[in-house]
């Protein structure tokens, strides 16, 4: 149903209600006027967001992006063999790292002294800013000029299930409302026939911070992300039972409605309204969701560039379905590739075998996305943002004195690159001391990051809130400070 | 940059117009005005934006700006003010900008004329009343919020309508609703007060026989009895639990990443079983809170400890036990605020509580309370990464198992006396005089066929061991048949050696070279051979050789210290009965276990070797350590007693002659071990008398530990009881003791809040001065102070509730009211609302008549779509119930904290992750596509269509009302009635044209005649399980 068919729907829906208000109040023809003012005003808070959670809501002011795709790298990578080289751990790889830098250090698994650890990589100068990046990102080298690189970026956390909640909803608690949520609680959604947040997952398994990464914390449900799944229904419950025919399925629902309009003629409950739309919505989803999900009608040298392959479960079919929900106006879409935890207990989580592995799985893919976005004018007012939930330590972590190389969870200073949607394109933020141990020079924050993703997006993060126990809460909470060096 | 440029020329800007009004305002006054005055001109400003900071309660840098005394006296910086001279005055300075931080801080700045009214006050002298300075010592406290003031029983109001007011309720509503000129809403029909009664009370839809019986019952007090069955119905319980399980944060698993099981329903049980018996809220708190500290405490009081062992576990590698713990303990103290008084105590964790009197001192001392319960650490020592934090499990053995454990137990304790303490005397001296023969010469046993369970791959080495390599995973099994020699068998032997392909050479697979076996079967063909007594080289505290015999799957025999690492080590074990010679071609399997792997901890074996004796005493002189064949070397008279007690230590577990008791106590333990009793998280309190304490942390991070706390309740809320013991149990006595004043508020109000679909305040979850105001204060403390008079009884409580004219008003509105009151803040009339999830699947299990009744027990698993659960390190699967288990009611669903049930996360139960005082409601197309579409709908849909088909007599129209009825519980309108007739025979137009449809939409059902109604009503059914009636309480 396109705009103009819902006006419409919405209309005969209002023309309906207000029968049944002259035929139950009982008012005399003189009222009339009167009714119909009182009317009109009852729909028009109806249309606010009170009643309708998605409907869209303006900016703070005005917006660079109007909608972002966030690459999540679920499992931390390492900054210091993709983005944040350091020829200090090379020339002293093997060497203890000096005491008082780890000296009351709380590590998640290192014990005593550890070793720095040199990366294995060469690395090359690209871009504008002249950023150096891993000969495992062959890609993103290509995008580099329209990327900013953050390097500096830190949290508090270094467990994945509270980092990654962190990352997410500002809080390592779980409880509070995830990025996504607040962006679709501020903005509503463009597209009223998908969900405004849709989440996207491939690679090992599930976000360790399980679905409360992309919660809506204490906000209605409305603003929760809704899984696109991999396997079955995309969304739980979209296709109708066997023997169901499509116009079965709409004659039920004719039946429905009749019948609910008739409730809502009865009672005037303002939520049977709602309800009738959110089944209509329900019934166009049944067409729009497989028709989004839809990749093999791609041409052939889109599945070149991203390597997608149709039908399969992959990140890089997951950024191409990104780029179709951001074409149909989703505000906030979220990936998540888990297996970067490369810790070096084995072969099957080392930096030598393993990273290289997930760079193949996902730097094609998220640099076709990027370009892809921009071939199709759509990159100025999407943001990009790729990272994960921390970063790795500069030395190796030889857990049980493991011979395979591997690096240990690291809060102090990690990297992540963003893209487009107002973005300052091929800049350097940020530095790490020699040894990638801690920032020295503009470090950014978790509420930093959020305070500037939601800038962005034409939202005033000091501004947006919800009043939950007597509180009016902010996904920045009491920090953040906008990074104006990343703004365009 | 240019934000600051700003905010410097406007603090620059409002410095001039001060400074403007002082130099002329500062002698003329302020225009036109009368002589400035404390409480007119200064105290209104100074509370609208500085006291919340500089308030009585801890204030910033000392300072209080709450009374005119209070800013005399000045604060840490000395005086802020300067009588007669505002521009040296610090608090004009820091308001306007002069002086840095600008205040209010992080706040925009007061308008210019606040400014200049402040300093025009001090240039006329600061006047004021209290002149004395002694007055500071006792500056006037604000006035209390109403919330902590004690609510004292209101005098029932006088109303016009007299004849409405069925009980007091009614009077406050009605009174209110005279004053707005508003009148109540008629009564309910009859038909929608049974189903309200019915989905408030007990969670369910009314059925057809109790809606009939209601309508029939003329007698006065027929609607009485019906909320005197419905109270006493079994299903109470489980209705009512669930809003007190959302607070209790109750769930089937840890959350955080693992998420993985715990066994707590015992709890979940309890709390069903005490809503049913209707234990008055003030025990319901106390059991709850330290029902292990009551005196004599019962199995029941002790579980009902549960609901703070509800809060989350971490599980993941290499997390900070400490700070685990801590968050356990700040997760209590917040539940605990917000259940019992409505109030957000969290803020206080990392500072003074900016608007509430919670101080961040009075926040630690709630954590003192829970800071004294047992606990201890899973998994100490340097190498280990897997830690968490283990609280206490009850056991609750059934009453067979608590007779069988204490006659097994009883029975072991007596064999192990046996085993450990029978004299051996003359077993060892035989002993000795065996190995003093020639050692027992084992031959190698040739490997013809190997396998591994994770697909690892073997090499077979000359000397006839297997060298394993390829595929490592945490668990592993290998299954080796080996070929034997011709001579007879008494003892096997399994080495493990080292080589250079292996982690830190070996024998073990894992990164340090450790292994564990776990078990070692042999079998000849299908025929199992029996093992029954095993030595080893080398015998680790907990992986000593017995325990590879033991029938525990993740116990056994392993080497795991540095110092072993690299070097050969063997175990020897003997069969009950030695093997006769062995003959060409035959061949025995080896089953090796290696179970006791944790993710990315491996313990399999690198390298073995498999081998057999004939020796008559096998174990003769081989697994002899060295220090002990120096002793057997000592003749007998010249051994030290430490030498023979070393000796005898080692021999006890050899000794041929305990092998049958040794036997019957390894059966015996084996079945203790085995014997699955049911366990349920509880509170221990730690021994000891001193008062429970803490230490505060500060900015609330548990890394800055600041100085030490004792137990105490908030100040501001009251204090302990001098005969209430300052713990746990003190505590929860005080929380429900008349001094309180939040606790019977806020419990009445979440009753309200539960059947109004609003609380009489709003904000169920916060009382303090940021929630809202109550819409009916007197009525709030009326049922208050009634829940106490009445003995907290909560079924007293509801009963008078749903009693009253207010709760029985129908729920249609006027657009005129729904106008002026769209929330229905005024009660003028009945509340109408979807209800909550677990419900909704209710309503449609119910009206199908597939619900089962079956209350209590463990969690159920009912259908759910594949996939849901995909969670890291952890291989837990939802595994499907069967029979009645599919269809219990919704609170019984197995609860995963991070993967919650999609039907019930859809219509907004909470993740249980945290303490839910109360749902949002929402109204969106994934409900919708729910209802329609979700198995556990369309099953619904076929039962009701079955239902419709058999139950309701007649044609199609009755038998479609009768549906109608079922979910609604009023008969259909003739349009709705019209409109169901149409699409069933629509639809049976299209399923007698398209059968094969039919079949489908029936599945199992397609067998049952008259498949194209029975396809036909089920989609009407499909139609009545999402009608916006059937999804709310009206």
């Amino acid at each position: 149903m396109n705009t103009r068919e819902r006006q419409l729907a919405r209309a005969g829906l209002q023309a309906l209600t207000r029968r049944h208000f002259f035929r139950q109040s009982g008012f005399g023809i003189g009222s009339l006027a009167l009714l119909h003012l009182l009317d009109e005003r009852a729909f028009a808070a109806a249309a606010d967001g009170a009643r309708d959670p998605l409907a869209v809501r303006p900016p703070h002011f005005a917006p660079k992006a109007k909608s972002v795709v966030y690459l999540f790298m679920a499992g931390a990578p390492s900054q210091v063999d993709l983005l944040d080289p350091k020829p200090m751990l090379q020339k002293h790889d093997g060497q203890p790292i000096p005491e008082e830098l780890v000296k009351g250090e709380r590590f998640a698994f290192i014990k005593g002294t550890p070793r720095l650890l040199g990366s294995p990589y060469s690395f090359e100068k690209v871009g504008p800013a002249g950023v150096e990046v891993s000969e495992l990102l062959p890609h993103f080298k290509t995008i580099a000029d329209k990327a900013a690189v953050v390097r500096t970026v830190h949290t508090t956390q270094f467990n994945h299930a509270p980092a990654q909640i962190f990352m997410n909803t500002g809080h390592q608690i779980v409880g509070r409302p995830s990025m996504g949520a607040w962006l679709t609680y501020g903005l509503g959604s463009e597209n009223r026939d998908l969900p405004g947040f849709v989440v996207l997952i491939s690679g090992e398994n599930n976000p360790d911070g399980g679905k409360s990464c992309w919660g809506s914390g204490f906000l209605p449900t409305a603003y929760q992300g809704v899984e696109l799944r991999n396997a079955g229904d995309p969304v739980l419950f979209l296709t109708d039972p066997p023997g169901v025919s499509k116009e079965a399925r709409r004659d039920s629902l004719d039946a429905l409605r009749a019948l609910n309009e008739r409730r809502l003629e009865e009672t005037g409950d303002p939520e049977i309204e709602t309800r009738i739309g959110a089944y209509e919505l329900a019934y166009r989803m049944q067409s729009s969701v497989p028709e989004l999900a839809d990749l093999a009608r791609e041409p052939a040298s889109v599945h070149a560039a991203y390597g997608t392959e149709p039908g399969k479960v992959s990140f890089a079919n997951n950024c191409l379905l990104a780029r179709r929900l951001v074409e149909r106006g989703v505000r906030f879409v979220q990936l998540y590739h888990r297996g970067w935890d490369h810790h070096g207990t084995s072969k099957g989580d080392d930096i030598v075998n393993r990273l290289p592995k997930l760079c193949l799985e996902v730097d094609q893919a998220a640099a076709a996305l990027v370009k892809d976005l921009d071939e199709r004018g759509l990159l100025d007012e999407t943001l990009v943002v790729w990272g994960g939930e921390f970063g790795r330590t500069p030395m190796n972590e030889g857990r049980n004195n493991s011979k395979f190389l591997g690096r240990d969870h690291h809060p102090r200073c990690f990297t992540i690159w963003m893209a487009g949607g107002g973005v300052r394109p091929g800049t350097l933020v940020g530095a790490t001391d020699e040894l990638g141990y801690n920032p020295i020079e503009d470090p950014v924050d978790v509420n930093d990051l959020h305070a500037t993703i939601l800038h962005l997006l034409g939202l005033d993060h000091t501004k947006l809130t919800y009043r939950y126990q007597g509180r009016d809460f902010r996904l920045t909470d009491v920090a953040g400070n906008v990074v104006t060096k990343l703004l365009a | 940059m240019r934000r600051g440029v700003r905010a410097a020329l406007l603090a620059a800007a409002v410095a001039i117009v001060a400074f403007a009004l002082l130099g002329s305002g500062a002698r003329a006054g302020v225009p036109a005005g009368p002589a400035p005055d404390y409480e007119r001109d200064v105290a209104p400003i100074l509370r609208e934006h500085c006291v919340s900071c500089h308030g009585a309660k801890e204030p910033e840098s000392d300072l209080r700006l709450d009374s005119r005394a209070a800013l005399l006296e000045g604060g840490m910086s000395g005086p802020v003010l300067v009588a007669g001279r505002s521009a040296e005055s610090l608090l004009v300075r820091h308001l306007d900008g002069r002086a840095s931080p600008r205040m209010p801080h992080r706040k925009p700045p007061l308008p210019a004329d606040q400014i200049a009214r402040l300093a025009a006050w001090i240039d006329a002298g600061a006047p004021g009343r209290d002149e004395a300075p002694a007055a500071a010592a006792v500056a006037p406290r604000p006035a209390l919020h109403w919330a902590y003031v004690r609510p004292a029983r209101p005098a029932v109001p006088a109303v016009v309508r007299e004849e409405w007011v069925r009980n007091p309720i009614d009077a406050f509503v009605l009174a209110r609703l005279e004053k707005e000129g508003l009148s109540p809403a008629p009564e309910a029909s009859r038909e929608a007060l049974v189903r309200r009664l019915s989905l408030d009370l007990v969670g369910l839809p009314p059925t057809p026989g109790e809606i009939d019986a209601f309508l029939a019952d003329r007698s006065p007090d027929a609607y009485e009895k019906v909320v005197d069955r419905l109270l006493a119905s079994p299903h109470y319980g489980e209705r009512w639990a669930r809003p007190w399980l959302d607070l209790a944060r109750y769930a089937d698993t840890n959350g955080y990443e693992k998420d993985q099981r715990r066994t707590a329903w015992k709890y979940r049980d309890w709390v069903i079983d005490a809503l049913d018996r209707d234990l008055s809220f003030r025990d319901f708190t106390i059991e709850q809170l330290a029902g292990d500290m009551l005196p004599g405490a019962t199995v029941e009081q002790r579980t009902a400890t549960g609901f703070h062992r509800n809060t989350q576990l971490n599980q993941e590698g290499g997390i900070d036990v400490e700070e685990a713990r801590f968050e356990t303990l700040v997760d209590r103290v917040n539940t605990t605020g917000t259940v019992w008084l409505g109030t957000t105590v969290g803020c206080a964790q990392c500072h003074n509580h900016k608007f509430d009197p919670v101080s961040q001192k009075d926040y630690y001392r709630m954590l003192a309370f829970y800071d004294n319960a047992e606990y201890s650490v899973y998994g100490q020592g340097e190498e280990i990464v897997d830690r968490w934090i283990v609280e206490p499990d009850l056991e609750l053995p059934t009453p067979d198992q608590a007779k069988r454990r204490e006659a097994l137990r009883r029975e072991a304790e007596g064999l192990r006396l046996e085993v450990e303490g029978r004299d051996l005397g003359a077993d060892l001296a035989a002993f000795e005089r065996g190995i003093a023969g020639p050692a027992p010469v084992f031959t190698p046993l040739p490997p013809v066929r190997f396998e591994a369970k994770s697909g690892a791959s073997f090499r077979k080495l000359s000397d006839g061991s297997l060298l394993v390599s390829g595929e490592v995973k945490d668990k592993d099994t290998y299954t080796v048949t080996v070929r034997t020699g011709s001579a007879g068998i008494t003892a096997f032997r399994l080495e493990a050696l080292p080589d250079p392909s292996l982690p830190r050479q070996g024998p073990g697979r894992a990164s340090s070279g450790a292994f564990v076996v776990t078990g070692l079967a042999v079998r000849e063909g299908s025929r199992a051979i029996p093992l029954v007594r095993a030595a080893a080289d080398v015998n680790e505290k907990r992986r000593s050789a017995a325990l590879l015999l033991d029938r525990h799957d993740d116990t056994g025999w392993g080497v795991t210290t540095d110092e072993d690492a690299g070097r050969a080590h063997f175990v020897l074990a003997q069969p009950k009965h030695p093997l006769v010679a062995g003959g060409p071609g035959r061949t025995l399997t080896f089953t090796l276990d290696f179970q006791s792997g944790w993710p990315h901890v491996q313990s399999s074996l690198g390298r073995f070797r498999l081998s057999a004796t004939s020796a008559k005493d096998p174990f003769g002189g081989l697994p002899v350590p060295d220090e002990l064949r120096r002793v057997l070397d000592t003749p007998k008279g010249r051994r030290t007693t430490e030498q023979e007690a070393a000796l005898l230590a080692w021999f006890r577990p050899l000794a041929p002659s305990l092998d049958a008791p040794r036997d019957r106590l390894r059966t015996a333990q084996a079945e203790l071990d085995e014997m699955k009793v049911l366990t349920t998280p509880v509170l221990r309190e730690r021994a000891g008398f001193e008062r429970p304490s803490t230490l505060l942390r500060n900015r609330g991070s548990f890394m800055s530990p600041g100085e030490r706390v004792y137990a105490a309740v908030p100040a501001a809320l009251g204090s302990l009881p001098d005969d209430q013991p300052p713990n746990r149990l003190g505590l929860a006595r005080w929380l429900v003791s008349p001094d309180n004043p939040l606790t019977a508020r806020v419990t009445v109000n979440r009753y309200w809040e539960t059947l109004f679909g609003r609380g009489l305040v709003a904000t169920v979850e916060d009382f303090g001065t940021q929630g809202d105001r109550p819409s009916h204060p007197e009525l709030l403390d009326w049922l208050a102070v009634e829940l106490v008079d009445k003995g907290w009884s909560q079924k007293t409580l509801l009963r008078e509730i749903v009693a009253s004219a207010t709760y029985r008003q129908s729920s249609t509105a006027t657009p005129a009211l729904r106008e002026r009151d769209p929330e229905n803040r005024l009660l003028a009339r009945g509340a109408r609302f979807r209800v909550e999830a677990e419900m909704v699947r209710d309503v449609a299990l119910a009206a199908s008549g597939l619900l089962s009744p079956k209350v209590g027990g463990p969690s159920v698993y009912p259908l759910q779509p594949e996939g849901i659960w995909n969670v890291p390190y952890s291989s837990m699967q939802w595994e499907t119930s069967r029979g009645e288990d599919l269809h219990r009611r919704s609170l019984y669903t197995f609860l995963r904290r991070s993967s919650p049930y999609p039907g019930l996360r859809t219509f907004d139960a909470p993740s249980r992750e945290q303490c839910t005082a109360r749902r949002v409601r929402t109204n969106t197309p994934l409900q919708a596509l729910t209802t329609l579409n979700d198995p556990v709908f369309v099953e619904a849909a076929r039962a009701l269509a079955d239902r419709m088909m058999e139950e309701g007599v007649g044609d199609a129209a009755s038998r479609v009302a009768y549906g109608y009825r079922l979910c609604t519980a009023r008969r259909p309108g003739e349009a709705d009635l019209a409109d169901l007739r149409e699409f069933y025979e629509r639809e049976r137009t299209r399923f007698a044209r398209e059968p094969e449809s039919a079949k489908a939409l029936l599945a199992g059902d397609a067998g049952k005649p008259g498949a194209v109604e029975r396809a036909s009503l089920t989609m009407v059914a499909n139609v009545l399980l999402s009608l916006d009636a059937t999804l709310t309480r009206e």
